[in-house]
């Protein structure tokens, strides 16, 4: 496995969305390496034949009957909300 | 009359008897966390006003009608959504956030007749192991506050061990309640993955997390397991199963029961103190008529890695939601989309949280998903595969809960390898899903030490039973920490 | 041509079920912004999505009619983007386990057969509405969150904007026929977009695609692709690179216009999502899905040949939209000859809903209007000319055309004697026509019957007057 270098921290944060510093990233990048380099540990272990686990119980098919109950009241959908126009959220405009 | 001691059952009494109502009840309990929390520090957000106007309705009720748990003071941790409660997580980034729904086990909660007073510190996002991580406030440990209650619940165990609240709720996702409640002398239950709901419970690693009670002794535990346990519509993962009477299964039997001891979990990093008091428990166990024998749960050692790769890539996912949009922290400073979000996400979330997302984004990314995620996934299912091994044969399995006793404040937070490390013992246990408790079992120049016990899926009877068992067998339940001394109410 | 273009389709298509993919808020098009949501569509903290039921269905019984192998273990992924209108930061979509696989539907263009293979059917939840207000600043709505969707991703089969175009109808008519979606493009419950690439004749290796996004109606896919093709033409020819690139269809000057380059893939880091468990599907289920799938067009078409005697073209044309179809099916049970009703409803009736931008459940044409109509003129009552007028009655105001006929006194005169004294009249009136015809000019019999049509208000019958000006002007 690879460490991670400072230029993939930058990367994973922008993946991430977190802005970070300079400074910050060279100080993320040793803990991640350290942590990083324990992880690898697993390489011990031979799982070619061993089946991943996402959910510990067997469990399938947990369904629900499409009825559906009335929305929200809009003041409710807006309650935490801090930027709002016409019935509708606010964000920064997309720039590429 | 002093309370903070009491159990359900006492304080039922008092109420049944007339010597106390809900209202004083009620109105006690916040006098002692006024009292005491300006040293603990365990509670964020205090819900007096509606708790009181609710406990003078309570007493109103017929005494027929009310449940063993019905007007008793209960605090929740602060990843539990209560409506018109802030909920914050601990994190900056729901800094005045006000849910508008309830979680299910709140719900629950209600309909039990239980007083909400507060929500408890907590590491951010339930990431952490000595709530230091908390952007709000460092909780101590009463028994010395010089050092951590643990975490990530650790304001749910500290609140408990202050005597401030007889009943909290924590949640667990590697050792988050019985970490803490062992660093606090406490009685914490992780149950079975699946037995409680976890919808309103703001996800840290979605396969992991199990809500639990939080409490003095094993009998209120198993009451307030009976309260917040059972199938939920809402929740996909909560399992179809049928809930028993927990308190029932506190039989005091517990001839023939056969006690797996690993021995990874005696290995080197466990501290001497902890081996001792689990080896002498484990004595008490076999006079009450347990067989106690040594087995091995041989990939005990790659459960760390194997957790932090599952729960920082399931986190990472689970928090790309705070973004400042729909609620929670909005940045200052953006021109355009990308800068509202990293700013507001780097400014809302704390150094361990980002570090978590990083590698959690980090282990999901294309040519390294395999290697981390997948490989991961993988020895998970050889760490539940030992598991169900030694359930053949084992009723329950007991070890120390955690390497050492609590710590210094500020003494490893800097060192996250270090920090991690204090869960070896409770991580593998999330991640094959089992049910485990933490008793308190002995002290290390007067710090708690918690005894770990693990039981089969969805047979926390069993586990109750022996812990209770325990429990009647010794006193560490009844010792309580100096700053009750001098404690008013 | 020195390029041969490779063309793939991705089709979103929304499943109108009553409730979301995975909450129980309503799932309807065309409400208040933000009142069709709840905490789960919002991405609330602590919130968790439940599979709706009849979208698994509903997905499944796309997968089938379009001729998909039906996965019988499948489950729910994340994929991960921050956008503003993703509320959770993932959509939860299907990654490696779709529901469906390796489909096929078969098109026709110029009268040629041709299979385009589908690769695969998945399920997912639609995103919010964000609309750029050209201020700084962009509004969300969440009302479309969590809509169930089915994405259907084609194989590089296509080969011209005609064969997308005929891949496009027919995937619309057949999930138009299963009845899982309105498939209306207008309406969004149906989108697409085009990849695209062009390689010289003879080259087994893909060149660079581009993704053509904003192609909001079939025809927009047909020139978009057309003027793709041509501009990636340009650029190899003059010997540059294609980059890998997301563009747009700009309606306005029938261009494609760079939106942005891709950088490598985008790392959506799926995985699998934790909050559901897997989907099983048995035998019991796979069966009764499959039981409720109805007739499918191209099962249709043959039957309209085989049985009623269409021509191969007019049934494809018939059967491509259900609604036409069903009418077409419902006139024919209520007494109409099959042919007739067949050019009644290619003709008059679809011009009429072009020219009116109707669909036939806005007029109030019925089935048995129209055999009525096109029974009495098989009788004789009225005449083809008639019929319009009678056919303008129908699909506006209603009723049957017997009453319309009789209370308009529309009914054809075939009495001979009748007819006679009208062309008298007619020739007496007009010796000059009469001596144009003699003089071998044949649209002076024309003018006589557009003379006495105009006195019997169209209502002579055509052959029979024919007959008796031809008979009256050979006295003459």
């Amino acid at each position: 496995m690879a460490k991670m270098t400072k230029e993939e921290v930058i990367e994973v944060a922008h993946l991430a969305r977190l802005a970070i510093t300079d400074e910050e990233a060279e100080h993320f990048a040793e803990q991640l390496e350290a942590i990083t380099n324990a992880m690898e540990l697993l390489n011990e272990l031979d799982t070619e034949n061993v089946e991943p686990t996402t959910h510990v119980l067997e469990m399938a098919n947990v369904l629900r009957e499409d009825k559906a109950e009335p929305g929200l009241p809009r003041e409710l959908v807006m309650k935490n909300v801090k930027e709002q126009e016409a019935g509708q959220v606010k964000v920064p405009t997309i720039l590429d | 009359m002093k309370l903070a001691d009491k159990t359900a059952a006492e304080l039922q009494e008092l109420i049944h008897t007339k010597e106390l109502t809900i209202a004083d009840l009620t109105e006690k309990t916040f006098k002692r966390i006024e009292e005491l929390d300006s040293d603990v520090d365990a509670f964020l957000a205090l819900n007096q006003e509606q708790a009181s106007s609710q406990a003078a309705e309570m007493d109103q009720v017929p005494f027929e009608e009310r449940g063993p748990l019905f007007g008793l003071p209960v605090g929740v941790k602060d990843n539990i959504v209560t409506e018109g409660i802030e909920t914050t997580a601990s994190s900056r980034i729901l800094e005045g956030f006000n849910p508008i729904y309830n979680a299910t086990v709140v719900e629950k909660l209600r309909a039990a007749g239980m007083v909400i007073v507060g929500k408890l510190n907590m590491d951010e996002f339930a990431m952490g192991s000595s709530n230091e991580n908390s952007y709000y406030k460092n909780t101590k440990n009463p028994w010395n506050l010089e050092t951590v209650p643990g975490g990530s619940s650790g304001g749910s165990a500290a609140a408990v061990a202050a005597g401030e609240v007889p009943f909290t709720l924590g949640s667990d996702t590697g050792g988050s309640i019985r970490q803490p409640a062992s660093f606090c002398g406490v009685v914490g239950m992780k149950p079975t993955y699946g037995r409680v709901s976890r919808f309103g419970l703001i996800a840290y690693a979605s396969s992991l997390d199990q809500i639990g009670p939080v409490t003095r002794t094993v009998k209120d535990n198993a009451l307030l397991l009976n309260v917040i346990a059972g199938h939920d519509e809402k929740d996909s993962t909560s399992a179809n199963v049928d809930v028993p009477d927990f308190a029932a299964a506190l039989t005091g039997d517990i001839t023939g029961l056969r006690i797996g001891v690993p021995k990874e979990y005696f290995a080197q990093g466990v501290g001497e103190s902890s081996v001792k008091a689990v080896k002498d428990a484990l004595k008490v166990l076999e006079e009450k008529g347990a067989i106690c024998e040594e087995i091995s749960l041989p990939h005990s050692k790659y459960a760390l890695s194997t957790y932090y790769l599952i729960a920082s890539s399931e986190a990472s996912s689970n928090l790309s939601r705070f973004d400042g949009i729909r609620y929670g922290y909005r940045t200052e400073k953006a021109g355009n989309l990308l800068d509202f979000y990293m700013n507001t996400r780097s400014e809302g979330f704390g150094d361990e949280v980002k570090r978590r997302i990083m590698l959690g984004t980090y282990a999901l990314s294309s040519g390294y998903y395999d290697a981390y995620y997948k490989k991961a996934q993988k020895v998970r299912t050889l760490i539940k595969n030992d598991f169900d091994k030694a359930f053949e044969k084992y009723d329950v399995i007991i070890g120390p809960t955690t390497p050492t006793p609590s710590f210094k404040i500020g003494e490893i937070i800097d060192d996250p390898l270090t920090m991690y490390a204090n869960d070896i013992l409770t991580i593998p246990i999330n991640l094959a899903g089992v049910p485990a408790i933490s008793i308190p079992c002995g002290f290390d120049n007067g710090l708690p030490l918690g005894l770990q016990i693990i039981g089969k899926y969805f047979d926390e009877e069993t586990v109750y039973r022996v812990a209770d068992v325990f429990e009647q067998a010794t006193d560490f339940h009844k010792k309580t920490p100096h700053i009750w001394e001098g404690a008013a109410q | 041509m020195n390029f041969e273009t490779i063309i793939g389709l991705e089709v979103h298509v929304e499943l109108k079920t009553d409730s979301k993919m995975f909450s129980p808020a309503p799932a309807h098009f065309g409400a208040e912004p933000n009142t069709n949501t709840n905490v789960i569509d919002l991405g609330y903290p602590g919130v968790l999505p439940v599979v709706n039921k009849r979208a698994v269905d509903w997905a499944m019984k796309a997968a089938l009619a379009l001729n998909c192998e039906i996965a019988r273990h499948t489950k729910f992924d994340r994929k991960n983007y921050f956008y503003p209108d993703n509320p959770k930061a993932y959509q939860i979509s299907q990654f490696d386990e779709p529901i469906g696989e390796h489909g096929w539907i078969e098109i026709e263009v110029n009268g040629e057969k041709k299979r385009i293979g589908i690769t695969r059917l998945h399920m997912e939840e639609d995103a919010g509405k964000l609309t750029h207000t050209g201020n700084g600043h962009s509004l969300v709505d969440f009302n479309r969150q969590g809509t169930p969707l089915i994405e259907i991703v084609s194989e590089p089969d296509i080969r011209t904007p005609e064969e997308a175009y005929a891949y496009l109808e027919k995937i619309k008519s057949i999930i138009q026929y299963t009845g899982v979606s309105d498939v209306r493009m207008e309406e969004g419950s149906l989108r697409c977009d085009a990849n695209i690439s062009l390689r010289p004749y003879g080259q087994e290796e893909f060149g660079t695609k581009t993704e053509l996004k904003n192609l909001n109606s079939f025809n927009f896919v047909r020139k978009g692709i057309e003027h793709e093709q041509i501009r990636q033409e340009q650029v190899l020819l003059s010997g540059g690179v294609i980059g890998q690139e997301t563009r747009r269809y700009d309606e306005s000057t029938g261009k494609t216009v760079l939106m942005r380059v891709k950088e490598g893939s985008d790392d959506y880091r799926y995985f699998p999502e934790p909050d559901l468990v897997d989907i099983v599907i048995d035998d019991a289920w796979l069966e009764r899905v499959r039981s409720e799938i109805p007739e499918l067009p191209d099962a249709r078409k043959a039957r309209y040949v085989s049985e009623l005697g269409l021509s191969s073209y007019d049934a494809m044309v018939l059967t491509l939209a259900k609604p036409i179809s069903d009418f077409f099916e419902a006139t024919v049970d209520a007494g109409a000859d099959a042919k007739q009703a067949s050019n009644w409803i290619m003709g008059e009736v679809s011009a009429y809903l072009n020219a009116e931008q109707k669909e036939l459940s806005d007029t109030k044409l019925t089935p048995e209007g129209l055999a009525g109509m096109i029974k009495l003129i098989a009788e004789g009552t009225i005449s083809s000319k008639i019929a319009k007028k009678v056919f303008k009655e129908l699909v506006e105001k209603g009723g049957n055309a017997e009453d319309i006929v009789k209370a308009k006194g529309l009914v054809q005169i075939s009495d001979e004697n009748t007819l006679r004294e009208y062309v008298t009249t007619a020739l007496d009136n007009n010796p000059q026509s009469i001596e144009d015809f003699k003089n071998g000019k044949d649209r002076a019999i024309g003018f006589l019957v557009g003379q006495i049509m105009k006195q019997t208000k169209g209502q002579a019958n055509p052959p029979l007057l024919n007959k008796i000006l031809q008979e009256e002007i050979a006295k003459r």
